[in-house]
């Protein structure tokens, strides 16, 4: 591949400089459509020719204590943005892939209900990827676990080794009806992917993060857990919160309160 | 009788005859030459086009490993670039017909192309069509409206964006 240009080139219609224009340009646009509103919200996103950095580390707070019973919005948000079946709409439910799932636990003794949504935990030292056998199970710079799934046999050791039994094995063609932001197919695992595509955009959230806010519910929270000025970090700061099943020492991304 | 009877074989042998010859395929041309139709977008690709033919391979590979692995989400090499503009105009896919982009020449050399098993063959949706986006892009289109000054139609379109 040496003889290949390099991906980046500092030509005057760079994308840096292409987007710094577009950028000035709309917020111009913005003052004069509406004075008081702000249309065009702040990029968070890096440049797009830039690598994931660790000095990120993305990451999800949920408070159980404000999830409701019954409600699945983060799950239909989820499986609309990447484009999953949903379980119910499944022909082989138990094949169904879940990137997400609620859960409802009861307390025996005292009957206390707790509700929570399971997911990828994006764990620091995750187990999926000390066992997979080509290096297709990975984590990115930035803490998100992820499946390459130009590497992936579909061997299934991770969805063995994760211990959160996040993860799914697409057992049929897809036949074309996947997002074309989101890659998926028959033979490879998959996970939550804390909506890499959309954190990649610059969204700064997650497509199950905004579904619970817009619901009024404000239980998911996802943001930068490296850095001390950030929502996420002020939160996990002031609130008691658990890693499920911490004893195993994993580091996770995704944090609860009120478990 | 049977003159007319005659007559009436002649007249069906030379229709018959008539419509063989009509039929345009050659019967021992070999399979069919790919159909290359113009990208729909754009005038050039990001490299010349015979590299581009050779090459087109090695590009994707490597931007790929860049994209999953690390991050980089440059627009030069990505597959959802060429899909993009590449997309058949009829079909609005790059692979769903055999005369569509990726297909046409694919089927010619017999070469099995897996991108389609994962990728989608289709240009992305806009991001105001979105079910989750839908309402606030109509809220932001809402405000664009209701301005008294001049907004350009770029402008709009990056509002809505």
């Amino acid at each position: 591949m040496s003889e290949l240009k390099p991906m980046s080139d500092n030509t005057p219609n760079s994308p840096e400089r292409r987007r710094f224009i577009g950028t000035a340009s709309a917020a111009a646009a913005g003052l004069v459509v509406a004075p008081g509103v702000m249309l065009v919200e702040v990029a968070h996103g890096r440049p797009e020719d830039q690598a994931a950095s660790s000095a990120v580390r993305w990451g999800m707070l949920v408070d159980a204590t404000k999830c409701a019973t019954g409600c699945t919005d983060c799950v239909t948000a989820c499986s609309t943005e990447n484009g999953w079946t949903p379980v119910a709409e499944s022909k082989h439910a138990k094949q169904a892939p879940q990137w997400i799932r609620k859960l409802e636990l009861q307390d025996p003794l005292t009957q206390m209900e707790t509700n929570l949504p399971m997911m990828c935990q994006h764990c620091a030292e995750p187990p999926c990827v000390d066992v997979c056998p080509t290096g297709a199970s990975f984590k990115r710079a930035d803490g998100i676990v992820l499946v390459n799934r130009h590497t992936c046999i579909g061997c299934r050791y991770c969805m063995m080794a994760c211990p959160y039994k996040a993860r799914s094995l697409v057992h049929e063609s897809l036949n074309d009806t996947q997002k074309a932001d989101v890659p998926r197919g028959i033979g490879c695992v998959e996970s939550c992917t804390l909506c890499v595509q959309k954190v990649d955009r610059g969204d700064g959230n997650t497509a199950c993060a905004e579904a619970c806010t817009a619901a009024g519910h404000n239980a998911l929270l996802f943001g930068d857990m490296n850095d001390p000025e950030s929502e996420i970090s002020k939160r996990l700061r002031e609130l008691p919160t658990k890693q499920v099943r911490a004893d195993l020492n994993l580091n996770l991304g995704v944090r609860y309160h009120g478990i | 009788m049977k003159r007319l009877l005659a007559l009436g074989a002649v007249v069906l042998t030379t229709a018959a005859l008539a419509w063989a010859g009509s039929d345009d395929q050659p019967k021992a041309g070999g399979a069919p030459k790919p159909v290359i139709t113009k990208a729909v977008k754009g005038e050039q690709c990001v490299e010349p086009t015979d590299t581009m033919r050779r090459d087109h391979m090695k590009f994707l590979d490597h931007h790929r490993d860049k994209a999953v692995i690390e991050g980089v989400r440059s627009k030069k090499y990505s597959l959802k670039e060429c899909i993009n503009c590449h997309a058949s105009e009829t079909t609005g896919s790059v692979a769903a017909s055999k005369d569509d982009f990726c297909v046409s020449c694919h089927s010619y050399a017999a070469v099995k192309i897996d991108c389609f098993d994962c990728h989608s063959t289709k240009p992305q949706g806009s991001a105001a069509m979105h079910p989750l986006n839908a309402e606030t892009a109509h809220y932001k289109h809402k405000l664009a409206a209701q301005a008294t000054s001049k907004v350009s139609a770029e402008e709009m379109a990056r509002v809505a964006q």
